[in-house]
């Protein structure tokens, strides 16, 4: 049996109807249910669930009481476990026979989603389905990191993570397919999210906090006249082993966040800030998680520079997401033809017709970096896609 | 007049047929051959001595042992299961639809005149095909404008190659072959441009569609350098948007210094009305058994035709055929050629076919084979537009030329039903599923019909009807096209991960067996 976890963030996606672009803190929920907002998410994820009942011989399902998972098991007709709860093992509950816990039939917390996913995780899970959006994205992330593997079912305000299926209905078929055996390989996604405070302040910043595990659905599907695919992994692998090949000696290399780049370090033998700047010169990592400050100090010595960065995001963000210590300052001293551009082919296909992003918050260094740019999708392979 | 079906009630024959490695029983025989008598044998002496020992079998194959109503029975079958032009409307295989292509060529290529020729024959004694090979090159120098042709490569990605071939020995002639060491290509040209460019060690610089479909100019301009071999480009690509710029395109890339390659695999669309070196084009090649009348997919057979201007001439892949005024001969000494490609001279199946097909038609009719592929395509995209959920990305009102890259995403995003699902849907109206998309796929949902300049209006009323009636199901009933195919041969879906998944895939029984099945 394959055993799939289920959580609903009930309140997820509960501010966007009524304006409030969001619906992170409890402030903002009591908000949103006073000007008559309806808990949505539920029903989300119930289009999701019912299409599970075409492999529910094959799987235990494990989720938590009431609105958070609960009711959508029951109204999809689909028997579940309690994860944890007052019994250690989980309790085998009947689709009649849901308990309710105290704080599943009030207001939801983060605090609820992770605690949530710890108990799916003691319980075995392999497969976690959740419903929510970018906030929730985030604590699934706290509480799982990339062991297991997770797919959102986009219910929430916010959707700029990568973890979400393309609708709900898509990411019911995506788990059974992955229930049938069917699902080719997994990847890892950014969690993305903007700081909804600033949000509604009317400016967007979004920020890389991590990455999640999700199944390889990659849109380079098999095509019969096509010849041989190849998943999203096997393009970093590729761009990996051609910037490691091409690597510079006696050059400073500034190395940005992000698993693409991560990869490359990897494959370079490196170790690696997943979310930070490190400093590599002469294979040797000199510094670590650096500050702009850092890095501008470090750079002073060194002649010959490289910035290593990756695409961002949905947006596509070079400069300015999760990578904000690779200053204007930082790129104006190394030289736009000194910087190194990778992403998977399958993720620059996003940017067919679609620029790429700087927002480095000086002017000029934005304009500086505008114009086309090649990106490195493979081994020897470049794309040339415009930054603006 | 202006009759067709909208529902054959279609069912495919499904036989649930076995290997043939797996049929049959020890002992089983096609034919009793008689007994020699014992004169004859006395004569004669034993048969197995009168071959050489060295070509003697050790032990004999481990082949399936049948009759022959069996045998025959077996293949009669699997005919049925198969669906191929003869039998269909068969629009949807964009690029690849079969264009005209007279079944007295097959008369041609079936004669014993022909089919008894053999590739070790001295030239004194194979004179009429040599005469062939010869006029097919220099009518394709005139079609293309180009001064050299080599039928060397025995299908369109070895053309390409041998193109490859060539810009690296053209730069390596002129000391630059290390410095230039980049190719630019589009994202919907055809993907062995990249393949047979990386293949040869070059790096590939892709370019993306701009707003209106076509490939960015300003890109291309960002693209190229000193270190610029050459730009390998379709027109029109997979969108069958004609791109009127391509002049520009190459202009730029001779100002840098680099060699302009023309894929002009399939030329139904721009036979007679464009030459690839009028629009400056150095090389350019054909997929003679797409463009010029011949039987093909399933992996055969295909000729590929490399063209080139005077300046590369001296590199084309070795031989070619030639004529001293009193008789054609193989041309092998070519020092500077990129050398052979292959065992032996081009296919001559389907080299004759072509000479038929250029003779037969004439440089107007050529021309007329463009002019109706176009018409007929432009009728089928206005019919499909009219159905719900399909689209034409791209150059909104801008005709097409011979095929278009159409999209389901609207359908796919209000119903769920995928353009793959609609692809196995197809087969149970009576027709072969249709090709997507060259990999990768930049549009979503992608459908890629070319009606060629073969089938009526009736035809395409009848194909478009049956996309029409998917549709209207995929919105009321779309479980039932997400479930298809329900009436084809195959009664189960093709798991199309085993295609990627090596540790699944065999292409022969023995490696079949290797896998434990």
């Amino acid at each position: 049996m394959i055993r799939i976890g289920l959580v609903v963030n009930p309140v997820a996606g509960i501010g966007g109807k009524v304006g409030l672009k969001g619906s992170d803190g409890e402030d903002t929920v009591q908000k949103a249910l006073e000007l008559g907002a309806v808990m949505e998410s539920g029903q989300k994820a119930l289009i999701a669930v019912r299409l599970l009942n075409e492999v529910k011989e094959q799987i235990t399902v494990y989720t938590c009481p009431g609105r958070m998972g609960a009711e959508v098991c029951e109204a999809a007709g689909l028997c579940y476990k309690l994860a944890g709860g007052d019994t250690a093992g989980g309790q085998e509950l009947s689709s009649a026979g849901g308990q309710e816990r105290p704080s599943a039939g009030g207001h939801t917390t983060s605090q609820d989603t992770r605690c949530a996913v710890e108990r799916f995780l003691a319980a075995g899970v392999e497969f976690i389905l959740f419903a929510g959006g970018d906030g929730t994205a985030r604590d699934i992330m706290d509480a799982a990191g990339t062991e297991v593997l997770v797919l959102g079912i986009p219910a929430g305000c916010k959707i700029h993570s990568g973890v979400f299926a393309l609708d709900p209905r898509r990411a019911g078929e995506l788990a059974v397919r992955y229930v049938r055996g069917k699902v080719r390989g997994t990847k890892e996604a950014e969690v993305m999210d903007i700081d909804e405070e600033e949000f509604r302040r009317g400016r967007v910043q979004s920020r890389l906090y991590g990455y999640l595990r999700i199944p390889d659905e990659a849109r380079m599907v098999q095509n019969l006249k096509s010849g041989s695919a190849y998943s999203e992994q096997d393009s970093i692998d590729r761009l990996s082993d051609y910037i490691v090949d091409n690597w510079e000696p006696e050059t400073l290399y500034i190395v940005g966040g992000g698993s693409t780049t991560a990869s490359i370090m990897r494959k370079k033998g490196l170790p690696n800030t997943l979310l930070g700047i490190d400093l590599v010169y002469e294979d040797r990592v000199i510094a670590s998680d650096c500050t702009e400050r850092e890095i501008l100090k470090i750079m002073e010595k060194y002649a010959r520079i490289k910035i290593l960065v990756t695409v961002i995001g949905g947006q596509g963000y070079l400069f300015g997401r999760g990578n904000q210590q690779i200053s204007a300052e930082v790129i104006r001293r190394a030289g736009r033809e000194n910087i190194i551009a990778a992403a998977s082919a399958d993720k620059m296909l996003n940017f067919v017709g679609r620029p790429l992003y700087a927002d480095t918050g000086d002017e000029e260094v934005n304009q500086y970096l505008a114009g086309y740019m090649r990106v490195i999708v493979g081994y020897g392979d470049f794309v040339m896609v415009r930054v603006n | 007049m202006g009759y067709y079906k909208k529902n054959r009630d279609f069912h495919e024959a499904r036989w649930d047929e076995p290997f043939i490695m797996e049929m049959g029983n020890p002992g089983e025989r096609g034919v009793l051959v008689p007994q020699a008598s014992e004169k004859v044998r006395e004569r004669s002496g034993e048969a197995s001595k009168l071959i050489p020992a060295g070509l003697l079998r050790k032990k004999a194959p481990a082949l399936p042992e049948l009759s022959q109503m069996q045998v025959l029975r077996h293949y009669m079958r699997l005919s049925q299961e198969t669906i191929g032009t003869d039998i269909n409307i068969d629009i949807g295989l964009g690029t690849c639809t079969m264009k005209y292509s007279p079944k007295i060529h097959e008369q041609l290529v079936r004669a014993e005149k022909f089919q008894e020729l053999h590739p070790c024959q001295d030239e004194s004694t194979v004179q009429g095909i040599l005469e062939v090979m010869y006029k097919d090159a220099q009518y394709l120098k005139a079609i293309s404008g180009m001064d050299q042709v080599s039928l060397q490569p025995a299908g369109g990605s070895q053309a390409i190659f041998a193109n490859v071939q060539t810009i690296r020995a053209y730069f390596e002639e002129k000391g630059e072959a290390d410095k230039r060491d980049e190719i630019i290509t589009t994202i919907l040209s055809h993907p062995a441009n990249p393949g047979t460019a990386a293949t040869l060690g070059y790096k590939v610089i892709t370019l993306y569609p701009d707003e209106n479909g076509l490939p960015d100019l300003a890109a291309l301009k960002a693209a190229v350098s000193e270190r610029t071999a050459a730009l390998m480009i379709t027109n029109p690509e997979d969108t069958g948007i004609y791109n009127d710029r391509i002049r520009q395109f190459v202009d730029i890339v001779h100002e840098a210094g680099g060699l302009c390659v023309y894929d002009q695999a399939n030329l139904n669309g721009v036979f007679g009305l464009t030459r690839a070196r009028d629009a400056g084009f150095d090389m350019c090649h054909y997929n003679l058994h797409k463009s010029f009348s011949s039987p093909h997919g399933c992996q055969g057979p295909g000729a590929g035709a490399q063209c080139v201007s005077r300046e590369l001439a001296q590199y084309v892949a070795a031989p070619t055929v030639e004529f001293d005024g009193t008789k054609y001969y193989l041309d092998y000494q070519r020092p500077d050629s990129i050398g052979k490609l292959r065992a032996f001279y081009g296919v001559p199946s389907v080299l004759i076919r072509a000479y038929a097909y250029i003779r037969s038609l004439g440089p107007d009719g050529m021309k007329s084979i463009a002019e109706l592929s176009i018409l007929n395509n432009n009728y089928l995209i206005k019919k499909l537009l009219k159905i719900k959920g399909l689209s034409m990305p791209f150059a909104e009102g801008r005709f097409r030329m011979e095929q278009a890259r159409l999209s389901w995403q609207e359908l796919t995003e209000e119903t769920g039903v995928t353009t793959d699902d609609i692809c196995r849907r197809i087969v149970d109206y009576g027709f072969q599923d249709y090709f997507t998309s060259h990999h990768p796929r930049v549009l979503p949902e992608p459908f890629t019909p070319e009606p060629v300049e073969t089938y009526s209006k009736d035809d395409m009323d009848e194909y478009a009807a049956a996309f029409a009636a998917i549709a209207e199901e995929a919105y009321t009933q779309p479980e039932l096209v997400k479930g298809a195919p329900y009436k084809a041969a195959l009664g189960a879906r093709i798991e199309e991960e085993c295609l990627t998944d090596w540790s699944k895939f065999a292409t022969t029984w023995r490696a079949y067996q290797a896998l434990g099945k």
